[in-house]
């Protein structure tokens, strides 16, 4: 492992570079990975640094090997990442599932590109949809979605932890704009910050909880409906057992707010300026930004909208992904009035929201 | 310091992205926050590149945005592309030499090296028009240098990017030429070990660039 | 006008056409379409792309163009085929998506004799997304992904697409591999391809090609690479069906 020395220090470098060093810091065996832009710097810079220290990186003939890859290395007890974007994102849902029903820790780095199918190489959110709920199952796995280099090389990091302490696929949510933009970061070594080594082990022989067995059976069929039922139910329970100690969100604002202004990702942070600069102009404007899409924060947006009357805005860069999440957790709350900014595979910028919401309050 | 928003745009092959890149380095390493995105897809060779950058002593909020402080726009292409970024207050920065910026032709074959870029990753989309008129700006942010005529006759034509920055740094007063000078020997420092008549040349092109916006500015006044 | 000029069949509003200055792809298609003019079969060919450098040929011919996902050019034109025998099918895909992603099916398509004709773009790498690491990347060949050169301890051999094919083509199968130093050659190839889809059966022409934005060549060390390093290793001409040989 490299010395805290160097790792210790700001950087001033592209997103995708970012993980690469993310994962070297967080102590990641191995990348299998495919081309596909916007995340193949990911790769090139991984394939650069990881030999030097001894890991592990394939390029494989397509995004299914990629998949499959890294849940046999997994299994063997390697943390093991891969990333993708797009079409590839699509093919990664048969090797997720899998790795969703035997609950294994793999790590997706997604670099959201525009679509549905080739579309733009260049950006868009319209990948919230695929990595909550992909699969063909019910969505047990964790996303995290990023606004900044910052939190891309954090959350990279606390991926693999996430994703090894609880036993649920994980993603890290960036974008094509995160990927190849530029600007500052502090590199730390996550052991100066509370991250011990990864939780990993191999997968056969591992005990998942208390009272269990060491697994040395896994399986993803069954003959009967009643034994899928019982295996999917404590899935389900660990699930929400975990929930409330893995959402995360921002929350800009208080009490007595007359609109609350919801986004993730990149367009997030665009919303956090608009607010920011309202809110100096005297306006009453929230904001709100779930970190987690995957378990989605969703008692802390309830709170969110009661300090802000029950007005949202949401703005996104796809037609409703991050809307409907929204729907459904202000539903126990009651009935919001709503507004959206969808500009699906279109970026937002800090101008486009403080103008939707000027629109808003004065509406 | 007031917060930049910085749109380059020019030919593939101009150095577009370099220049950005320096800039953005140039100003993260004085401590400020910055922020530079190149505009990239599918495109074909001889396509516009563009570059946003940001400069702030604030934290930075979208990577791309609606207006410009400063547009240096380098071809007349470019300055079509980029004229939606133009506002009353907007910079226009633009080459003004005699000689065209060279255009990639077709049927030129095997003439590209280095700095071509693969398809996917290059600056804009191919099926992308842009049907606005030409801009037209108020003539006091008007800047014009003869970028490509200084390069070639003073210098190299490689350094043109390099007389640009120069301007935009003079303009915009957000870096010194000192720190970009540090930027570019961070960049290209094993290029520069190489060949030091490079550094001699990319430094004596951005005194030129800071040079001729000066220059305008006390004729002008 | 010499036989080289502009085909027929090229969509004229499409040109000049997207490709970088020097690369082989514009070759390849030009090849193409004396072919299919030669043949007379605008009026019927289909012809579908794949993703990756050939997706930039999406409106390049006069007759009906296609852009399918990356690897999957081969299946589209496979169902095509069976709903429409009477169009004449071609699949132009790069070395990627027929000899990586889309193996399974190129292979499945030769063992099904599938009658459709499959055009590959052998440029040693994944071009449009900035030159990583292709099947064909040849040993000691630098790219994004082996920036060392290609070890064949950690990636295995450069992969022979007509000669592996040849061992599960039908005996009737037409299999060649051309390429764009020879063009009129490499016509000849793509005609004879398409006559053998025309008699119901398949026909895969790999076309040897240059990519020199991602090898990174002037115009004299492209055309070294391509007739030296390339074509001797790959060894342009048609190649003999193995399959069925046994009984
Ligand atoms: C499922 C999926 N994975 C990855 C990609 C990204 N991708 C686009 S083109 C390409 C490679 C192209 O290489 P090749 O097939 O050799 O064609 P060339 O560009 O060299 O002509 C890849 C991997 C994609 N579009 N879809
Ligand atoms: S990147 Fe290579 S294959 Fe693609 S158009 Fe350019 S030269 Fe041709
Ligand atoms: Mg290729």
């Amino acid at each position: 492992m490299a010395k805290a020395a160097e790792l210790e220090s700001r950087a001033f470098i592209t997103g995708n570079e970012v993980v690469a060093r993310a994962a070297l810091a967080a102590g990641a065996d191995c990348m299998f990975g495919y081309p596909i832009t916007p995340q193949n710097e990911i790769m090139h810079h991984w394939r650069r640094l990881a030999p030097q220290q001894g890991r592990l990186f394939m390029q494989t003939e397509d995004e299914l090997s990629a998949g499959f890859a890294t849940i046999g290395a997994v299994i063997g007890g390697k943390a093991c990442f891969s990333a993708t974007a797009g079409p590839g994102t699509v093919l990664f849902q048969e090797p997720l599932s899998m790795a969703e029903m035997m609950r294994l820790p793999v790590v997706v780095v997604v670099q959201q590109r525009g679509g549905p199918s080739t579309a733009t190489v260049i950006y868009s959110q319209q990948e919230l949809n695929l990595v909550c709920f992909g699969g063909n199952g019910e969505g047990l796995r964790l996303v995290y979605s990023t606004g900044s280099h910052q939190e891309l090389y954090d959350y990279t990091i606390k991926a693999f932890h996430m994703a090894w302490r609880y036993r649920f696929p994980t993603f890290v949510l960036g974008d094509g704009y995160q990927a190849k933009m530029r600007e500052p970061l502090q590199l730390y070594d996550p052991a100066e910050r509370g991250f011990g080594p990864i939780p990993k082990e191999p997968i056969f022989g591992s005990v998942r909880g208390e009272g269990e067995k060491p697994l040395l059976h896994l399986r993803n069929s069954f003959s009967v409906e009643e034994e899928l039922s019982e295996v999917l139910g404590r899935h389900l329970e660990d699930y929400a057992r975990a929930a409330p100690e893995l959402v995360e969100h921002e929350f800009l604002g208080g009490a007595g707010g007359e609109l609350l202004v919801v986004a993730h990702g990149i367009v997030g942070r665009a919303a956090r300026q608009a607010v920011r600069e309202l809110r100096a102009a005297g306006r009453r404007v929230n904001f709100f930004r779930p970190i987690t899409l995957r378990p989605f924060p969703e008692e802390a947006l309830r709170q969110a909208l009661e300090m802000s009357g029950g007005a949202v805005l949401v703005a996104e860069s796809a037609q409703g992904q991050l809307g409907k999440l929204v729907r459904l957790a202000a539903a126990e709350w009651g009935r919001p009035r709503y507004r959206t900014l969808y500009r699906p595979g279109v970026g937002i910028t800090a101008e486009d929201i403080a103008a939707e919401i000027e629109e808003a309050i004065l509406a | 310091m007031r917060p930049w928003k910085i749109v380059a745009a020019g030919e593939g092959g101009q150095g577009i992205q370099a220049l950005a890149e320096t800039l953005a380095l140039a100003a993260y390493r004085a401590g400020l926050q910055s922020l530079y995105i190149p505009n990239f897809g599918i495109e074909q060779r001889g396509g516009v590149s563009l570059a946003f950058v940001q400069i702030s002593p604030a934290p930075i909020g979208s990577p791309k945005f609606l207006r410009a402080d400063l547009v240096a726009a380098l071809s007349p292409r470019a300055l079509r592309r980029s004229g939606q970024y133009l506002g009353p207050e907007t910079f226009l920065l633009y080459d003004n030499s005699l000689i065209d910026a060279p255009q990639i032709s077709d049927e030129v074959v095997g003439l590209q090296s280095y700095d071509t870029i693969a398809p996917e990753a290059f600056a804009e989309r191919s099926s992308y028009r842009d049907r606005r008129p030409a801009v037209e700006a108020p003539s006091r942010c008007l800047v014009a240098v003869a970028a490509s005529d200084l390069a070639r006759q003073r210098l190299h034509p490689r350094v043109f990017n390099m007389i640009i920055l120069g301007a935009i740094v003079e303009i915009t007063g957000a870096v010194t030429l000192e720190q970009v000078k540090e930027a570019l020997e961070e960049k290209l420092d094993r290029r520069f070990k190489k060949d030091p008549r490079l550094r001699e040349h990319n430094f004596a092109a951005l005194e030129l660039g800071a040079a001729a916006v000066k220059e305008k500015a006390t004729a002008q006044a | 006008m010499s036989e080289l000029s502009m085909p027929r069949c090229w969509n004229r509003e499409s040109k000049p056409h997207r490709f970088c200055p020097g690369c082989g792809h514009g070759l390849v298609l030009k090849a193409l379409g004396l072919a299919i003019d030669e043949l007379g079969l605008e009026e019927r060919v289909v012809f579908a792309c794949d993703i990756g450098c050939s997706l930039l040929a999406w409106d390049f011919f006069t007759f009906p163009c296609l852009q399918t996902h990356h690897g999957r050019t081969i299946p589209v034109m496979v169902g095509l085929k069976r709903a429409r025998p009477e169009l004449v099918a071609v699949a132009y895909m790069g070395d990627g998506g027929g000899y990586a992603i889309g193996l399974q099916h190129l292979v499945s398509a030769a063992l099904r004799d599938d009658p459709i004709t499959a055009v590959l773009v052998n440029n040693t790498v994944y071009a449009m997304t900035g030159g990583q690491m292709a099947p064909t990347t040849l040993l000691g060949q630098k790219t994004e992904t082996t920036p060392f050169g290609r070890d064949e301890a950690e990636t295995g051999r450069p992969f022979k697409g007509p000669e592996t094919l040849s061992a599960v083509a039908h005996p009737q199968a037409y299999l060649a591999r051309g390429t764009v130093a020879q063009v009129l050659r490499l016509k000849n190839e793509l005609k004879r391809g398409l006559e053998r889809q025309l008699q119901g059966h398949f026909a895969f022409i790999e076309a040897l090609s240059t990519c020199p934005t991602n090898w990174r060549t002037n115009a004299a060390a492209t055309w070294a690479f391509l007739e030296q390093d390339m074509s001797s290793f790959y060894r342009p001409g048609e190649v003999a069906v193995m399959a069925g040989k046994e009984d």
